[in-house]
């Protein structure tokens, strides 16, 4: 405020109290302190939000075109639109859905396991803060960020039934995969009143910093039981099957490292230290990851390939994601380091070994990296990163195992057993459900002749044109 | 008037392509092709899995050449594309029944 205004009011305000005495209720500096509390407090949700905003744009890069490009370069040429196209309808069909239900489902009070429908159509959910989720951002950033997550998740599934399902089945299985699957874990984890919520005093306080059970563990586990469903393509495993292109791969890979900052460290949900622990681990992770599983496959293949370090570098990200701003940045580069060997045996031997066609890897790297990272977060997690439980004194409580508390440990796996199940039954009801109307797969020749074709009417690559 | 049909390994064309201007020919149609003979492919992993790729990458070469020109191409392709090892590659000699240049219509040998 200007000098002389002051002035003038500081001047006006003793004319006022001598005059009138009664008139005199506030003295002006504790006006001036109220003031400059609310433009601190401004300045803090300023930070904030422009670091939320900034995150939730990096999320949905993710999708668009992370994950598509991740996906596309794996898949054979013939199903390339066909691959990048179902990550593509989760932005435009998941962002509607979550502004007519689904928001609301996951984030409005309502039992332990599901919000309510008050914020239906969003009503409700304006620009100032809720308390309960942050007192510095407005809701609609809260939202939207939330949505960017509530994207990627089925987005993660589709790799599972690559190259042999129906877009429409794909876009009905996923609409109420969302609903029924996603909202009632995300409400549980993250949700006011959610069962497993570690923040808002949920009776078995999962830690999960940005959604290894919420986001992997569903979309993982959930991707095994559709590849087992739907059950595998024609030709597999006789026919090599190769990707069609590392190169968009490689290019997908980085855009999810690069990404999953704003999926981690916005996480924080704020510009704070939190955050740039979360950055920290959230990179570490992924380094370490890459690195085991490029030299495990030098061990075993005598050649360390460019998928494996990638898909090694994703499997870090995963299992760093419910970590991230709970743990000590060394304890990042050690889970980034088991998480690339687990995962790497997961999709060179596990699958072999049961003989499921997960075309795209989703569980071996989402499920099974989101249910290590689960686990590991129970046993690293640091109360000097992130005092998340405190006694009824405020004092602050050990956190994971490494402080004495084993206890979290059979907590993580509380979490993680009920991320399982309500992925396995959810995703066989929907299933069976979308089968029985519209019909899963496509037929053999429409498989043969590739999705780009028989469900675009597109092809990928023209360059003959 | 003969056409030679020469696939090559993708590394010789350059040097192929010099022997036959050499000997006088400039004119030819290069295809990318993928084939083998007795050359056995390479393996590839993914994902544990190890796969055979026998579709290995081979330039063809289509040149008709007046017959007088034909024992000259053939050495100078054999000279330039050889490394003596299986993966070489082959040659194929059939007889041309007719040639024409587009804009013109000129017939026979000296359309070539």
């Amino acid at each position: 405020m200007h000098p002389r205004i002051v002035k003038l009011l500081l001047a006006l305000g003793f004319c006022t109290s001598s005059v009138f005495p009664a008139l005199a209720q506030t003295p002006p500096a504790t006006d001036q302190i109220a003031k400059l509390q609310a433009q601190v407090a401004a300045a803090q949700s300023g930070a904030d939000n422009a670091w939320m905003l900034t995150s939730a744009a990096l999320v949905l890069m993710m999708t668009g075109p992370g994950l598509a490009l991740f996906y596309a370069g794996l898949v054979r040429k013939k199903n390339v639109l066909a691959t990048m196209m179902q990550s593509f309808a989760m932005m435009a069909i998941i962002t509607v859905l979550w502004a007519v239900v689904s928001y609301s489902l996951a984030f409005d009070s309502g039992t332990s396991f599901i919000g309510g429908l008050h914020h239906v159509f969003l009503r409700g959910v304006g620009l100032t803060p809720d308390p309960d989720y942050s007192s510095t951002l407005p809701l609609q950033t809260y939202m939207i960020y939330q949505l960017m997550f509530a994207i990627i998740t089925p987005a993660l599934v589709t790799g599972a039934f690559a190259e042999r399902m129906k877009f429409s089945a794909m876009a009905l299985f996923l609409i109420l995969w969302s609903i029924c699957v996603y909202s009632p874990m995300a409400h549980m984890v993250w949700g006011k009143g959610g069962l497993l919520n570690a923040a808002l005093g949920g009776r078995f306080p999962t830690l999960d910093f940005a959604g290894g059970t919420v986001v992997h563990i569903t979309s993982g586990v959930s991707a095994l039981i559709c590849a087992l469903y739907l059950g595998k393509r024609v030709g597999y495993p006789k026919e090599a099957m190769p990707p069609h292109s590392v190169v968009i791969s490689i290019i997908g890979a980085c855009l999810l490292w690069v990404g999953w900052f704003g999926f981690n460290a916005g996480s924080a949900l704020s510009s704070g230290t939190l955050a740039t622990s979360a950055f920290v681990n959230t990179h570490f992770g992924a380094a370490g990851a890459a690195l085991s599983w490029m030299l495990a496959e030098w061990i075993r293949n005598g050649k360390p390939s460019a998928l494996g370090a990638i898909s090694g570098a994703v499997a870090g990200l995963v299992a760093i994601t419910p970590a991230a701003g709970f743990v000590q940045p060394m304890s990042a580069i050690i889970i980034g380091l088991l998480a690339g060997v687990v995962c790497y045996f997961m999709v060179i031997k596990v699958k072999n070994w049961f003989g499921y066609d997960d075309s795209l890897d989703a569980f071996g790297v989402h499920g099974a990296g989101g249910t290590l990272g689960a686990i590991l977060t129970g046993v690293f997690a640091s109360s000097t990163i992130n005092p998340i439980f405190r006694d009824a004194h405020g004092n602050v409580l050990p956190s994971g195992a490494i402080e004495g508390n084993w206890h979290q440990v059979l907590n993580q796996l509380v979490g993680i057993s009920l991320a399982w199940i309500i992925s396995i039954v959810g995703t066989l009801i929907l299933l069976k459900l979308v089968d029985l109307t519209v019909g899963l797969r496509v037929t053999r020749e429409q498989e043969i002749e590739g999705l780009d074709l028989s469900q675009h009417g597109e092809e990928g690559y023209d360059f003959a044109s | 008037m003969q056409k030679i049909e020469a696939v090559i390994q993708p590394s010789k064309l350059d040097a192929v392509k010099d022997a036959l201007l050499e000997v006088g020919i400039e004119g030819m149609t290069i295809l990318e092709a993928r084939g083998h003979g007795r050359q056995k492919g390479h393996t590839e992993f993914y994902r544990g899995r190890e796969y055979t790729v026998d579709l290995l990458p081979k330039i063809k070469l289509e040149m008709v050449v007046p017959d007088e020109l034909v024992e000259k191409a053939v050495q100078a392709i054999l000279a330039s594309a050889r490394s003596g090892k299986i993966g070489d590659g082959k040659i194929f000699i059939s007889k041309i029944d007719e040639a024409i240049r587009i804009r013109n219509d000129e017939r026979g040998p000296s359309a070539l």
